[in-house]
C-alpha cells in the first residue's frame, strides 16, 4: 500500500508543477498591464510614480517573467508564502485559513447531503425497477438536474420571505462552541447544493445496482437462500458503491463552483466570497491565492480517491503495472 | 452533333437523377433517424422539441418580441403578469416576457459559439495529441490533467477577472475551458481509430498526415464529437449564466437569464416574485432539454457510451480503474 501512495504521490508532482505554470500564467495573461488595470479599477490609489514602482515590487513585475515564477515557487514550497493581499494589509495565506473552514463545512455537508438523498433512493430504484417509487427518484434526478443551484437558492430566499417572512439564519457560530447555531445556517445551503449534487450520485448508483444485481454471484446468493436484505446489501451495494466512489471525484470540482455561487446567496464569508471581493478590487495576490489552493484541494481529492480503490478493491492493490 | 447533345443530356439527366436518390435517401436516413428517437427515447424526442423551440425563440426573438429587451417605461414598473405583460415587468418597467425571449436569443449565440469553439479546440488537440503520440502526446497530456484539476467555475472567474466581462470574453473563455477538457474524448477516440486497417493502408500508400487526419480519422471519431457537442450545449448555457448570475459574464442591460437573476436585482424580488421565477424556468427547461436531447442522441449514435445514467456515468466508466471495468 506504501508503494501505491509512494507512486500516486510521484505521479502528482509534474500535475502540480503544470497546475502552478496555468495559475501564475493565466492572471498574466491581461493584455496590457496587471498594473494599469488595477490604478484604473481602483481610483483611490492615485496613479502616480511612486504607488506605480512600489505595486510593481509588490507584485515583483519589475523582474522577467521566469524569475517571477521562479521566486514565486520558492516563496510558496519553502515558506509557504502565497504573497500578501494588496488592499488589506494581511497575508493571502491567513485570509485564505479564515475562510476555508467556512468553505470545507458547507462543502462536507452538501456532499453528506447529497449521498444521503442519492444513495438509498438509487438503490430503492434499482432493487424495485419500473415501480412508482422508482419512477418517482428518476424523474427527481431528471429535474434537479436541470435546475441550476443559484436559481434554487434564489427561490429558497424569496418565497419563504414572501410568505412566512423567513430568512435563512447567517450569523455563523464556531461548531465547537456552538454546533446546532452553526448547523442551522449551513443546513438549508447545503441541502440546495446537496440536492443538485444528488441527482448525478443517484443515476449512478442505480445504473450500477442493476449491473451489479445481474451478475452471477448475486444469483447465488440468492439461490443459497439469503434473504433479500442480505443479498442487496452484503453482496450487491458493496461493489455498486465503488463506481460512485470515482463519481465524487469527478464531482468535487463541481462541488467547489457550487459553493462560490450558494455562498454568495446566503452571504456565507468562505473562499468564494474571498475570490469574489478579490475579482471586484483586482486584487490579484489574493486571486492566485484562491486558484492555487482550489487546484490543490481538488488534486487531494482524488489522491484521497485514488487511494479508497486501494483500500476497498484488493484488486487495485497489488496491480503493479 | 446531336448525338453529342444527346449523349451529354442524358449523362447529365443520370447526375440529377443520381443526386436525387443521394438527397432522397439523405432525408429517408433522417426521417429514420427522427422515428428512431421518437420511438425508442420518447423523452429525448420531447427535448429535442424544447430545442427546436428554443432555437426558433432565438432567432425570431426580435419578430416575436418587436419592442426589444430594453424598452424602459417607468410608469409600468413591477406590474404583475397580465395580458398586456405575460411575464410581468421588472423595476425599469421592461416587459420580462421580451426580456426572456431576447434572452433565449443570447443564450443561443453563447452556447452555439462558446460550444464551436470548444469542439474545434478539443478536435485540434485531441487528434494531434492521439495521432502524433509520444512526447508531444504526454507533454499535452500532462497540460490538460494539470487544467483539469481546477473547478470549472473557477477557472471562469479568474480568466473574467483578467479578461473583463463581455459577450466576447465569455465566449472565448468557455470555448477555451471546455475545449481543452472535451479533447481527452477526442484523443480517446483517435487512439483506437488510428490502429486501424485503413489508416495503415492510408499510411503504407504514403498519404500525407494533413490527409489522413482530415480523411481517414475526423470522420471516424465524429460521433464522440457530436455527442460532445449536444453534452456541452447545457453546460455552456448553466456556465454562461452562472458567471452572469455571479455579475461577470454578460453585462446589463443585455438579458441573459442568469443575469437577470442576479443579486442586484434581489431587493425588488420580494416585491415581485416573477422576476426570480421566469427567467429561472426559462433556464432550466432549455437546459433540460438539452439534456435530455443530448443523452438520447448519445445512445443513438455512440453505442459505445451508452448507459442510461448520463454522461457522468460514461466519465466514470472511462476513469475507473481497469479491474472495474
Amino acid at each position: 500500500m506504501s508503494g501505491y501512495l509512494l507512486r500516486r504521490l510521484l505521479a502528482l508532482l509534474p500535475t502540480l508543477l503544470v497546475a502552478s505554470i496555468i495559475v501564475f500564467g493565466v492572471v498574466r495573461l491581461v493584455p496590457g498591464n496587471v498594473l494599469d488595470l488595477m490604478l484604473s479599477e481602483n481610483d483611490f490609489a492615485s496613479s502616480s510614480h511612486e504607488t506605480r514602482a512600489q505595486l510593481e515590487e509588490a507584485l515583483g513585475l519589475d523582474k522577467p517573467i521566469y524569475v517571477q515564477y521562479l521566486v514565486w515557487m520558492k516563496n510558496i514550497v519553502l515558506h509557504g508564502d502565497l504573497g500578501d493581499s494588496l488592499w488589506r494589509n494581511t497575508s493571502v495565506l491567513s485570509e485564505i485559513g479564515e475562510r476555508l473552514p467556512i468553505t470545507l463545512e458547507l462543502g462536507l455537508l452538501s456532499l453528506f447531503f447529497a449521498l444521503l438523498i442519492a444513495v438509498p433512493v438509487g438503490i430503492y430504484s434499482a432493487v424495485r425497477q419500473e415501480t412508482l417509487g422508482d419512477h418517482v427518484g428518476r424523474t427527481f434526478s431528471i429535474v434537479a438536474l436541470a435546475v441550476p443551484n443559484f436559481w434554487a437558492g434564489t427561490l429558497v430566499v424569496i418565497l419563504p420571505a414572501m410568505w412566512w417572512g423567513w430568512a435563512p439564519p447567517n450569523e455563523i457560530e464556531p461548531f465547537f462552541e456552538s454546533p446546532i447555531q452553526n448547523l442551522k445556517v449551513f443546513l438549508v445551503p447545503s441541502l440546495i447544493l446537496g440536492a443538485s449534487l444528488s441527482a448525478v450520485v443517484m443515476r449512478m448508483m442505480r445504473t450500477m445496482m442493476l449491473e451489479v444485481l445481474r451478475q452471477d454471484y448475486v444469483r447465488t446468493a440468492w439461490a443459497k437462500g439469503l434473504p433479500e436484505r442480505t443479498v442487496v446489501m452484503r453482496h450487491a451495494v458493496k461493489n455498486a458503491l465503488i463506481p460512485v466512489i470515482t463519481l465524487v471525484g469527478i464531482l468535487v470540482p463541481i462541488l467547489f463552483g457550487g459553493t462560490v455561487i450558494i455562498e454568495q446567496i446566503f452571504r456565507l464569508p468562505g473562499i468564494g466570497q474571498l475570490l469574489l471581493d478579490a475579482v471586484t478590487a483586482r486584487d490579484y495576490p489574493i486571486i492566485t491565492g484562491v486558484f492555487l489552493v482550489a487546484g490543490v484541494l481538488v488534486m487531494t481529492v482524488n489522491l484521497l480517491v485514488d487511494l479508497c480503490y486501494g483500500l476497498l478493491d484488493p484488486k487495485v492493490r497489488f496491480d503493479r503495472k | 452533333m446531336s448525338n453529342v447533345s444527346v449523349g451529354s443530356a442524358s449523362v447529365s439527366s443520370a447526375n440529377a437523377a443520381e443526386q436525387e436518390t443521394v438527397s432522397g435517401r439523405r432525408r429517408n436516413r433522417f426521417m429514420e433517424f427522427v422515428g428512431r428517437l421518437v420511438r425508442e427515447r420518447p423523452l429525448g424526442a420531447f427535448g429535442a422539441a424544447i430545442c427546436v423551440v428554443l432555437i426558433f425563440t432565438g432567432v425570431f426573438a426580435d419578430v416575436i418580441a418587436p419592442e426589444g429587451y430594453n424598452a424602459i417605461s417607468p410608469l409600468d414598473r413591477l406590474k404583475a403578469p397580465s395580458w398586456e405583460h405575460w411575464f410581468g415587468t421588472d423595476q425599469l418597467g421592461r416587459d420580462l416576457f421580451a426580456r426572456t425571449v431576447h434572452g433565449a436569443q443570447l443564450s443561443i449565440i453563447v452556447a452555439f459559439a462558446a460550444t464551436t469553439l470548444s469542439i474545434i479546440i478539443s478536435a485540434v488537440i485531441g487528434i494531434a495529441s492521439g495521432y502524433i503520440g509520444g512526447r508531444f502526446d504526454m507533454t499535452v497530456q500532462r497540460f490538460v490533467d494539470g487544467w483539469m484539476c481546477f473547478p470549472d467555475l473557477i477557472i471562469l472567474i479568474v480568466a473574467v477577472s483578467v479578461l473583463g466581462p463581455g459577450t466576447g470574453q465569455v465566449i472565448l473563455v468557455l470555448g477555451l475551458l471546455f475545449g481543452i477538457a472535451g479533447s481527452r474524448i477526442v484523443r480517446g477516440a483517435v487512439l483506437s481509430v488510428k490502429e486501424n486497417t485503413y489508416v495503415h493502408a492510408a499510411q503504407s500508400m504514403g498519404a500525407s498526415t494533413l490527409r489522413i487526419l482530415l480523411r481517414h480519422i475526423l470522420p471516424n471519431v465524429m460521433a464522440p464529437i457530436i455527442v460532445l457537442y449536444t453534452t456541452r450545449l447545457a453546460a455552456v448555457i448553466l456556465a454562461e449564466s452562472g458567471l452572469s448570475f455571479l455579475g461577470l459574464g454578460i453585462p446589463p442591460p443585455a438579458p441573459s437569464w442568469g443575469g437577470m437573476l442576479s443579486l442586484d436585482g434581489r431587493t425588488y424580488m420580494f416585491q415581485a416574485p416573477w422576476l426570480a421565477i421566469v427567467p429561472g424556468l426559462a433556464l432550466t427547461v432549455a437546459v433540460f432539454g438539452i439534456n435530455m436531447f443530448g443523452d438520447a442522441l448519445r445512445d443513438l449514435l455512440d453505442p459505445r457510451m451508452r448507459g442510461g445514467g448520463g454522461r457522468f456515468i460514461a466519465r466514470v466508466r472511462k476513469r475507473a480503474p481497469a479491474s472495474q471495468r
